[in-house]
């Protein structure tokens, strides 16, 4: 066998360079060096990638289309099972999922299938308006609640099988935590996100922001008033969590939430939106998810001096490892076993520091990782006059609480099955709204199954009416 | 969508609105609110409703020229139309759920300051509707000032007037006028509502509690979507931490810690400055061309 070939490596803006700007950290990969990468798939014929995939991509069929230089074929078979590849090609978690199973990476490095979708993704992007086929209506309505991955995936099947699908978005803009949560240097607005929205409404979806579901509409009266025959709630999860611990209400404390959707939908970053943000000049970030990376990266680009605070050690960060090394690149400070317990405010209110305790991991908890135990006496503090809170988020109980017959578990979150069958008939949810807050690919695959399981519930419906 | 359907100015810095918002006007109630966005690009700015006709699909606004975003709404004319008008927000007064007979024996008595007037208007008008007894002390700094008195006579039984300068009505603020109404002219009430600056509620709570009446106050707080996803609303509130934007607008007003919540809302006042200061320099630059 040939001498293999290492991993192609991919462009990315310097670390001095994007920690001033909002521009995305990496280029991607040319079309030469794609055909490159793509040469090293093994095509191993129990391909593990494509099981350790969420929504089962057929990974080796589109790396040898990508290798023989056919990307509009390599393109037709990510979308046989992927709505949003542009999306998942940068934020997937691969490392964990198709790459941490790849053959591959037992010697040397893996493929690097998340580069190349996005290649292939953002290739078909640039070729423009490919000829959308709408499928002609059935005569069903189907409403989805929410614009999220979820809610587009779901939106968008539905639509390919003749449903006459209305989004219902709470805020002005679609997108759902696309738009709201992931920052423009990771997942570009515009080219992207919008992009991709655009790719669904032409299906024929329409998309109503501006309408919350539980306030300005109910699930009952759009299903009782407005003809829709199923709903499928892929509503989120975008209840922040605090720690409730003194001081937390000090003026400059924040959720990760607000200060994302501030920079991140409202702009606040660009001089031409009048949105106001604080940031500080020394900020601590406590949390060790992409959200915490995201919001501590957010701060260092707004100018300041940022670190993140971690009960636990580098090990045990949820966050992606492409996001952690990105974060460390641009020069933000980890504070590992460390935990916040006060937030220190000066005599007008405002946050001055943080006192935090030293922590040491335990015994493993039911989840497998040792949890954190306080060292007694370790308290130390820390400048900050900012505080942003990153410990995760729940699903929003406005939905639930005002729809009839709509069982939630103990987390508030819905309760569904597999296919997102829920306890309400006609009612059917994915995504973070079930599962709590997790990954953009698994709601985008609830949403799939989703739509499949509301079309044969509309077709049994239409089957006994016509019996 | 979300065209302004009609526009009077209340005085030179108030104006009301009607917003075409169908879906809006066919679910709101008294007690909640909405946010605006008046142009692409701008914040999003929560405010009260002060009425709502479901037939004709409208929502009533009254907004306070303060600051740019305000000032931006209020430069709107009729036939223009808001980017975007979500709503509405937040619960519903709690005796909207309530029936006539629930609320037999209920004498309320609303203390309405500033623009904060337009949101009391149709509470009292669904109290009124009942045939519940109000009563409604509307103050401002300035008889120039006052906005809704002949909306509000036409749905309380008696509307006392303050001006902090004494050009209408009582000379005083309000918790002098509900201080004298129940102290000395033996008037009685089961329950009031505040609805205004932070600071008055504040001081109509400490006063409705020294005068025993249980009182309620809509707390007008930073928000940034409206639904419970930022937290910036968050208020003290009986020692804990709530959500004005889902649990609220409407606290118990013997509970809330305001001096946290005024310092809250204070919060982005330096920026709000900076771009009051552009605004006005890209106004003047404007003017010149």
């Amino acid at each position: 066998m040939a001498a293999r070939i290492p991993r192609v490596p991919v462009r990315e803006q310097d670390p001095k360079v994007r920690a001033t700007n909002f521009e995305e950290v990496c280029y991607g990969y040319d079309e030469k060096e794609a055909m490159l990468e793509a040469t090293r798939c093994l095509h191993c014929k129990n391909p593990r990638c494509v099981a350790a995939c969420p929504v089962n991509v057929s990974i080796p069929e589109f790396i040898a289309a990508v290798a023989a230089g056919d990307f509009k074929e390599a393109s037709s078979v990510i979308s046989r099972d992927s709505s949003l590849p542009a999306v998942c090609g940068r934020v997937c978690p691969q490392e964990t999922q198709c790459e941490g199973s790849c053959i591959l990476g037992v010697k040397s490095e893996p493929v690097a299938i998340g580069k190349l979708e996005r290649f292939v993704a953002d290739w078909t992007l640039q070729q423009g308006e490919t000829s959308v086929v709408r499928t002609p209506s059935n005569g069903h309505k189907v409403a989805v609640i929410g614009s999220g991955p979820s809610g587009l995936a779901c939106a968008a099947d539905l639509a390919r099988l003749g449903y006459e699908v209305t989004i219902f978005e709470a805020l002005h803009k679609a997108g759902g935590v696309l738009e709201y949560g992931i920052p423009e240097f990771r997942l570009p607005k515009e080219r992207i996100v919008s992009a991709e929205i655009e790719r669904v409404k032409s299906l024929g979806v329409r998309i109503e922001t501006d309408v919350v579901v539980g306030r300005t509409v109910t699930i009952d009266s759009l299903m009782e008033k407005e003809g829709f025959s199923a709903v499928f709630i892929g509503s989120g999860a975008g209840l922040p969590r605090f720690m409730n611990i003194p001081g937390e209400n000090l003026n400059g404390v924040f959720s990760a939430n607000e200060f994302l959707t501030r920079n991140n939908l409202m702009k606040a970053y660009r001089h031409d939106y009048r949105t106001p943000v604080y940031t500080g000049r020394k900020v601590v970030v406590v949390g060790g998810g992409n959200v915490a990376m995201d919001a501590a990266r957010t701060a260092l680009r707004l100018g300041a001096e940022t670190s993140i605070v971690y009960r636990r050690t580098e090990k045990e960060l949820p966050a992606r490892r492409e996001e952690v090394h990105h974060a460390k690149e641009e020069g933000i400070t980890f504070m590992m076993l460390s935990n916040p317990v006060e937030i220190l405010g000066d005599e007008k209110g405002w946050v001055k520091g943080i006192r935090c305790i030293r922590m040491e991991l335990g015994e493993p908890d039911e989840s497998g990782r040792r949890s954190p135990v306080p060292v007694p006496g370790s308290e130390f503090e820390i400048e900050a006059d900012s505080v942003i809170m990153a410990l995760g988020t729940s699903p929003n109980p406005l939905i639930s609480k005002t729809t009839s017959g709509l069982e939630t578990n103990r987390r508030g979150c819905i309760v569904a099955d597999a296919d997102g069958v829920t306890s309400r008939p006609g009612v059917f949810a994915g995504g973070d709204a079930v599962t709590g807050a997790a990954t953009v690919i698994l709601a985008m695959g609830a949403g799939r199954k989703a739509a499949a399981a509301i079309d044969s519930y509309i077709k049994g419906l239409e089957k006994i009416h016509n019996e | 969508m979300f065209e302004v359907i009609s526009k009077e100015m209340l005085s030179p810095a108030i104006c009301r609105m009607k917003v075409y918002a169908p879906r809006l006007a066919a679910s709101a109630m008294p007690g909640q609110f909405l946010i605006v966005i008046p142009e692409d690009h701008g914040e999003r700015i929560p405010l009260t409703i002060s009425d709502y006709d479901r037939d004709a699909g409208t929502v009533t606004i009254v907004t306070q020229r303060i600051g740019v975003s305000t000032g931006e709404i209020c430069s709107l004319e009729e036939g223009d139309r808001f980017s975007d008008v979500v709503g509405p927000l937040g619960q519903p007064s709690d005796f909207v759920e309530k029936t006539a007979g629930d609320l037999a024996g209920e004498r309320y008595i609303f203390i309405a300051g500033g623009v904060g007037t337009a949101p009391v208007y149709p509470q009292v008008k669904y109290l009124h509707s009942l045939g519940v007894p109000v009563d409604v002390i509307v103050g401002a700094k300035t008889s120039g000032l006052l906005i809704y008195k002949e909306e509000m006579k036409s749905v309380c039984d008696n509307l006392y007037i303050c001006t902090d300068d004494g050009s209408e009505g009582f000379h005083g603020m309000v918790t002098g006028l509900l201080e004298k109404l129940v102290m000395e002219e033996g008037r009685r009430y089961t329950r009031a509502v505040a609805i205004g600056p932070m600071i008055m509620m504040k001081f109509a709570s400490l006063t409705a509690r020294r005068l025993g009446i249980p009182i309620t106050v809509s707390l007008n707080t930073l928000m940034v979507d409206g639904t419970g996803m930022c937290g910036a609303c968050r208020v003290t509130v009986g020692g804990k931490t709530r959500f004005a934007c889902v649990e609220g607008p409407e606290f118990d007003g013997y509970e809330v810690d305001f001096d946290e919540a005024m310092r809250r809302q204070g919060m982005y006042r330096t920026q709000e400055h900076e771009a009051e200061e552009e605004y006005e320099h890209e106004c003047k630059i404007g003017r010149t061309r």
